[in-house]
């Protein structure tokens, strides 16, 4: 076997890979072959790899591979300020954190992806070669790539389809594929395949592409066009980047402030020390002699080094797996949130990262696809209008109509005008007309797996409801051939000669089919969006038409004409001349259809209704009013879009400011260059609501790129399909609607739940509360590592400069790990300042995080202003306090060891009262965390000055009987009462001040949330959904072209019905098998003069009828 | 992330709605109101004041006596003497003179002090050998290096006690006489002993275990530290249950102070004889000092400190003056904020949008 292939562009490259005949094999095995070695592979370590590969991967974190330098310091013995534990237990216990995490994360993402693998999933671009379905027919659903969930049909060339599986046939195949080189066009496909001198076209009908997935098909074979990155699904998946949150680049922009701010003052004191061995410490040699040859200087560069050491904690090593651990427990709500589950379908939502977490209350752009994501994908037969008189349009939510009378009538379908069934029961030919034509002109599929149980394979979910309407309302399409389609008409069996179908495109927005009805009349039946209809109507149907536009059924227009045997035949005979014309097919054929869908006679309109999804408006509304502007980035075409954006609350009447821009104009496809984004970017924000349709996935990403690149907002892009995948992963947060069969959105995005209504609570509660927490931990975390901190540097200057640490080398150790970590943790973990319920009422709260207010570089500041007085506060009172006095006994109560004692005691008292005013939900939780780490920190003091701890290492615990001695000191606690109360006083007084003269939002609806105490918290508002007028209903009609050509070839009908009786006669039946029902009772159908030879009945019909005779 | 449940059917997936999952955790949410703050205002200006003020008359009731001596009396000439490395193993007495003007009532006690010496120094802090103190024979025999340059002697012999810290000890001693008026003069008594912690009395510092041997002994093999005159054995002629390791002087000498200003505890008065049963009486006294301790090398003062204490301790006024700085501090502010929150808050009127 010898394939080649080449990018007609790239001239010759090889595809080794393909199918030669040594690795004939693969091909019988293709599916699963691809599915083994396409997969990706996630799963970065394995059990003896992991240690040496996450140690290498921790220290390439600059914060751990400084820590590991602190460590090298601390071996040094003359910098050596502190001893080596107090680096290496938190090094030692954050390295074991972040690996622990590291693993899970690792065996997640190995249990995630085996269930990804799992679907019956294309994983590379195939060429169709062969299959096992009759005429080289394969069954594909692409939701993944466009997010339609119908079924799509591709088809083998006979050439290739002959091989069939004969694995010898196909590896003795010598053919050449040329083809177009990788590119993200999911529609298009340009390519030949040379075989014995002859060339095929291929096109997009013979591919079958990366993500779309097998369906009613046993085995196709298929030759690897693209694999791996060059599939067209990957290609429009957009660069996965690692994504950070602005807190991370804020926080990373203030370590390395703080590594400046930290070498000043190593430089201010090393100076200091210089100074001080000048003077003081040259005569103090005698007590203390230099090592020899070491002079001030020397000196001086030692203690820049040992401060180093010392002030280390202003970087504190547990920040950053503090905040992994903040992130992942508030993930863990989202995990565990059931507002946020989807009951119908089993759904909770999913925290997919759990590192961006607080971006989601910061949020200030919203993209959103539509379809699937808005909506529901479910198409409702709502509003028709026929001959002038409009149906359904009564909001008489009541009763239902009883479709009863109709044995076949799909039970889901809900209609809410009685006027409707009475009029087709009336055998109002125009009604009649008007169904009939929606039975015919369509490219349904129906599958009759048992008596009266139709199922319908639509092509686009609006066509399926179309069907169906007409279905219940008494013209049932039952099944097709090539040739004829079989349709119920009022319980009547009829079979129409399909002559022709005249597909629908873009540019056509119609599709026609002329079929000879039993009667032999031969009829044109179009259906197609209005404007286009209107335009080919017959000059008499002016007036109707003037009627239907006041009535504001501007969707789907209907219309017929009668055609003339003579002039159809001619016609048909150009058709065929076109349609096999090498050259212009596509444009000749145009003419014809052009030619012949002229001077049509309208019969009505009908409104189809693109369901949204529950609670989209009034989250939308919500979103709004929290200062979150909405993008709807939508493949659709403008008007869907459009009418989306009017029922759902995005576009309102009185709206101005409208911007809506369509990706395939030939305008606005420029728009998204370069020269033009910013003009493009300017306008877009000018506008209230923008909505983007007919946009590629690649450019929905471009759109989030260059809102993200000029705005410096935080954006979120929320879809379900793989066409949202490039956004979802361009964006900062991408969230999938998950519940539905697509994965691929759900498998990139970062959140994932099953309603877009879900958006709010994600955003306004536990992006709120992630948020607050973030910054409050944050704001307190530098406060109380600086705090800490800054009181050495305020003893140097009583200590010779010496790099003499103030605290016990043990409460450095313990005092970021265990004296103060939960407490810290307990607030990021429960703190909340409202409750969900008024974070609902009160969207406005959310919008602080869109303006940073929380944490910012001035908040920063601000910390470490308060910082600095606290430590100012800190250790001057102990010092000023304790300086020159005793004990009540006279002993000793100024040495080091119980002042250092003090201090520390001081600071433990002033941090933990510090986070008491930061806290505005005290659990009992938190309470026990700051209660129970005071008294830890109590307990492990007195533990690491007993005489035990002593006698077992006398020079690791000095502090023997330190806190015996100095604890039972009243002057001691006054001390420290002292210190509490001046590190608290400015902080009340700045606080209560503010609250008093500029109240933020917080502070406002805490005060209501007080005010309103007595009462029961208030229900979420359930706002009032405006359905807008009727006009504003759209009309999807998302067909693609090439559907028509499949079913008048017959390749469609794949299992041909158990027995079909060809030849059987069918003349005159008349409609005893029939029978009114129930409330119909009047209905007695039209006998219809039928004199036509129907010979393609399917004999399941047929047994219908015979099921209903004995009934009788 | 999420976890695999085993539970199967409709809700399978279905979180927990336990308050902690859902975050209804029962909370209370303080907030700042002018209920709360203004009376905690007024309340801690209160307790402040009173703090303060009791504060400041017990302080006051204390009696203290300082004196530099560095210089003072005949000290000059040995303040002099001492200037010279070469005289340093002369030794050199001196006397100065003092008189009380009220009497010290109940127990005194004497203290010497240091101006600027810098007992907090990272490396002269770490310089000791706190498992040799405690008797480690291993360590007495081989410091620590922290020792480090007081390890060993010239002779290679370790030193006990080892180190800067213990190398550097205050050798200063004080004789202090009562002039009674129109009698001889009366040495006062001081209990030179149970001046240090508990702790570090009996646990922090022990003498190598004995095992019959006398304490010379038990140090045999090992040298003095390079600036003492006497062994770390001969400290205390007069008891020799105070000497080595548990030397009262030495122990309060390693307790090393926090600043550079400090004092240290040398001794009690005893108040088992007249005059002195209540306490020191008015009258002129003299301290003989031997002067050892040269001054020169730390630019400081040394100073005999005679106080009084209460349950607060000696004789600083700080804390009770932070305290009524703080109270009228508080009161300040908390006025502030009564007009503060008159003026806008009140009833909520600046929480109106």
């Amino acid at each position: 076997m010898h394939w080649e292939c080449e990018w007609e562009h790239g001239s010759t490259r090889h595809f080794t890979y393909l199918l030669h005949s040594s690795s004939f094999i693969h091909l019988f095995t293709v599916l699963s072959f691809l599915l083994q070695t396409n997969a990706i592979k996630t799963s970065k370590y394995n059990f003896f790899t992991f240690l040496p590969l996450n140690l290498f991967e921790q220290f390439q974190r600059i914060a751990n591979a400084y820590f590991l330098f602190l460590l090298v310091l601390q071996v040094i013995p003359a910098i050596s300020s502190l001893s080596w534990f107090t680096t290496v237990v938190p090094l030692v216990l954050v390295l074991t954190v972040t690996a622990a995490k590291d693993a899970t994360d690792d065996i997640v993402s190995a249990i995630c992806n085996l269930c990804m693998i799992f679907f019956p999933r294309v994983s590379a671009d195939l060429l169709l070669l062969s299959s096992s379905e009759p005429l080289n027919l394969v069954y594909i659903e692409t939701a993944e790539l466009d997010g339609e969930t119908n079924l799509k049909v591709r088809q083998a060339l006979p050439v290739t389809g002959d091989l069939g599986d004969d694995i010898e046939k196909l590896a003795d195949f010598n053919g050449e594929v040329r083809c177009e080189p990788p590119n993200n066009r999911l529609d298009r496909f340009t390519g030949t395949l040379t075989y014995a001198g002859q060339k095929y076209p291929l096109d997009n009908e013979k591919i079958l592409l990366r993500g779309c997935t097998l369906r009613n098909t046993e085995w196709c074979f298929g030759l690897v066009l693209f694999g791996g990155p060059e599939t067209k699904l990957m290609q429009n998946c957009g660069k996965s980047t690692f994504k950070r949150t602005s807190i991370d680049r804020l926080m990373n922009v203030l370590v390395l402030c703080i590594f400046g701010f930290l070498a000043i003052m190593c430089t201010i004191l090393a100076i200091g020390n210089f100074f001080w061995e000048m003077n003081e410490g040259s005569q103090f040699t005698v007590f203390l002699p230099r090592q020899e040859g070491k002079d001030a200087k020397f000196s001086a560069f030692l203690t820049f080094w040992s401060y180093v050491i010392i002030l280390n904690t202003v970087v504190p090593i547990s920040l950053y797996v503090s905040v992994e651990i903040i992130r992942l427990g508030n993930s863990f709500y989202i995990d565990w949130d059931r507002k946020m589950y989807f009951a119908r379908n089993d759904t909770p939502a999913e925290a997919r990262t759990t590192t961006l977490n607080e971006e989601l209350g910061q949020i200030k752009y919203v993209f959103s696809d539509k379809t699937g994501t808005l909506t529901q994908n479910i198409m409702t037969f709502n509003k028709c209008s026929i001959n002038g008189k409009s149906y359904g349009k009564k909001h008489s939510f009541l009763y239902t109509v009883d479709f009863s009378f109709n044995p076949l009538a799909d039970p889901r379908f809900m209609f809410h005008d009685h006027a409707l069934v009475e009029a087709v029961k009336l055998e109002n030919p125009e009604v009649h007309a008007f169904f009939r034509l929606l039975a015919l002109c369509h490219t349904v599929m129906a599958e009759e797996k048992t008596e009266g149980e139709l199922l319908y394979q639509a092509q686009s979910p609006d066509e399926g409801a179309l069907v169906t309407a007409a279905r219940n309302f008494g013209f049932v399409f039952r099944s097709r051939t090539p040739e004829s389609v079989s349709i119920m008409e009022m319980g009547q069996q009829r079979s129409y000669e399909l002559l022709a179908i005249l597909d629908f495109n873009n540019v056509r927005k119609r599709m026609s089919v002329i079929v000879r009805s039993p009667e032999g009349k031969l009829s044109l039946y179009c259906k197609g969006a209005d404007t286009i209809i209107y335009e080919r109507l017959h000059q008499s149907c002016s007036k109707l038409m003037d009627e239907f536009a006041g009535e504001g059924l501007r969707t789907l227009a209907l219309a017929y004409k009668d055609l003339d045997e003579d002039y159809f035949s001619q016609w048909k005979q150009r058709h065929h001349e076109a349609s096999t014309t090498l050259d212009d097919r596509e444009d000749k054929l145009d003419q014809l259809y052009e030619e012949i869908e002229k001077d049509l006679l309208l019969l009505g309109a009908t409104a189809i209704e693109d369901k949204l999804q529950d609670g989209v408006p009034h989250t939308i509304e919500q979103l709004s009013k929290a200062d979150v502007k909405i993008w709807v980035l939508t493949g659709d075409k403008q008007e869907t879009a459009e009418n989306i954006g009017y029922s759902c609350n995005l576009l309102r009447e009185e709206m101005n400011e409208v911007f809506i821009i369509s990706g395939n104009s030939p305008e606005d496809a420029y728009a998204l260059e370069h020269s033009m984004e910013l003009e493009f970017l300017r306008t877009a924000c000018m506008c209230k609501a923008v909505i983007c349709c007919r946009v590629t996935p690649l450019q929905k990403a471009q759109v989030v790129e260059l809102v993200k690149k000029y705005k410096q907002a935080v954006t979120l892009a929320i879809g379900d399909g793989a066409n949202d995948v490039s956004m979802i992963k361009a964006a900062h947060i991408g969230v999938g609607i998950s519940g539905q069969e697509g994965m691929q959105a759900v498998l990139s995005s970062d959140y994932s739940f099953a309603q877009f209504r879900f958006l709010q609570r994600l955003l306004l509660v536990h992006g709120r509360w992630s948020y607050l927490r973030m910054c409050k931990f944050l704001r307190y975390f530098f406060y109380k590592n600086f705090t800490f901190t800054f009181v050495h540097f305020w003893y140097a200057f009583f200590c010779g400069f010496s790099a003499q640490t103030v605290y016990d080398e043990w409460f450095i150790t313990l005092y970021n790990l265990m004296y103060t970590a939960l407490p810290v943790l307990g607030m990021s973990l429960f703190d909340q300042d409202v409750n969900d319920l008024w974070s609902f009422q009160h969207p406005q709260l959310y919008m602080p995080g869109q303006l940073n207010l929380y944490f910012s570089k001035k908040a920063f500041f601000k910390c470490a202003l308060h910082s600095c007085y606290s430590s100012l506060v800190i250790f001057f009172i102990p010092y000023l306090a304790m300086n020159d006095t005793v004990r009540d006994d006279g002993k000793d109560v100024a040495d080091y060891q119980s002042f250092a004692l003090l201090t520390q005691t001081c600071l433990m008292f002033a941090v933990s009262i510090q986070l008491g005013f930061e806290m505005a939900y005290w659990t009992a939780v938190n309470t026990f965390f700051i209660l129970g780490s005071l008294a830890m920190y109590f307990a492990v003091t007195f533990t690491m000055y007993s005489n035990g701890m002593f006698l077992m290492l006398p020079s690791a615990f000095p502090f023997i009987g330190t806190a015996r001695n100095s604890l039972n000191q009243p002057n001691i606690w006054l001390t420290i009462l002292l210190t509490s109360i001046l590190c608290v006083l400015p902080v009340v007084t700045y606080r209560f001040l503010m609250i008093q003269l500029c109240p933020t939002i917080n502070d406002r609806v805490i005060f209501k949330v007080r005010q309103a105490k007595a009462a029961p918290p208030p229900l979420p508002r359930r706002a009032r959904i405006r359905r807008t007028s009727s006009r504003r209903s759209g009309y999807a009609f998302s067909h693609a072209q090439g559907y028509g050509d499949l079913v008048t070839s017959g390749r469609f009908l794949r299992r041909p019905a158990v027995s079909r009786s060809s030849g059987f006669a069918h003349t005159g039946r008349t409609t005893t098998g029939f029978s009114p029902m129930g409330r119909s009772a009047g209905y007695s159908p039209t006998g219809r003069p039928q004199n036509v030879k129907v010979n393609d009945v399917e004999v399941t019909s047929l047994q219908m009828y015979r099921t209903m005779d004995h009934t009788l | 992330m999420g976890k695999v449940k085993t539970k199967t059917g409709p809700l399978a997936r279905r979180p927990d709605n336990s308050a902690f999952k859902q975050q209804r955790l029962p909370a209370w949410s303080p907030m700042l109101t002018a209920n709360t703050v203004l009376p905690f205002f007024y309340f801690m200006a209160l307790i402040c004041m009173f703090l303060g003020v009791w504060l400041l008359l017990t302080v006051q009731s204390t009696k203290e006596m300082k004196l530099d001596y560095t210089e003072a009396g005949t000290c000059d000439r040995c303040f002099e003497k001492r200037k010279n490395v070469s005289n340093a193993a002369q030794p050199c007495s001196c006397t100065v003179v003092f008189s009380i003007g009220k009497k010290f009532k109940g127990d005194v006690f004497f203290y010497y002090g240091l101006r600027n010496f810098h007992q907090n120094l990272r490396r002269y802090m770490d310089s000791r050998d706190d498992a040799q103190m405690v008797g480690r024979k291993k360590n007495l025999q081989t410091p620590s290096t922290y020792c480090f340059p007081f390890t060993t002697d010239q002779n290679g012999q370790p030193i006990a006690p080892c180190g800067a810290v213990a190398n550097s000890m205050f050798n200063d001693s004080f004789v202090l006489t009562y002039h009674m008026p129109g009698g001889r003069p009366e040495k006062v008594p001081l209990l030179r002993q149970g001046i240090t912690w508990y702790t570090d009395k009996n646990i922090k510092f022990r003498n190598p275990k004995t095992e019959n041997l006398t304490l010379p002994e038990v140090f045999k093999g090992t040298a003095k530290p390079l600036y003492w005159q006497k062994p770390v054995y001969e400290l205390d002629p007069l008891d020799p249950t105070n000497n080595g390791f548990i030397n009262d002087d030495l122990i309060i000498w390693m307790r090393e102070a926090a600043f550079p200003n400090f004092k240290k505890l040398y001794g009690v008065l005893n108040r088992a004889k007249e005059p002195f049963t209540t306490g020191l009486p008015a009258g002129n006294y003299s301290i003989e000092i031997s002067y050892n301790f040269p001054v020169q090398y730390f630019r400081g003062r040394k100073e005999v400190v005679l106080t009084t204490l209460t349950w607060f301790g000696g004789q600083n006024h700080f804390l009770p003056i932070a305290y009524l700085v703080t109270s009228s501090l508080i009161l300040l502010v908390a006025i502030v904020l009564t007009v503060v929150w008159w003026k806008f808050g009140k009833n909520g009127k600046n929480m109106e949008e």
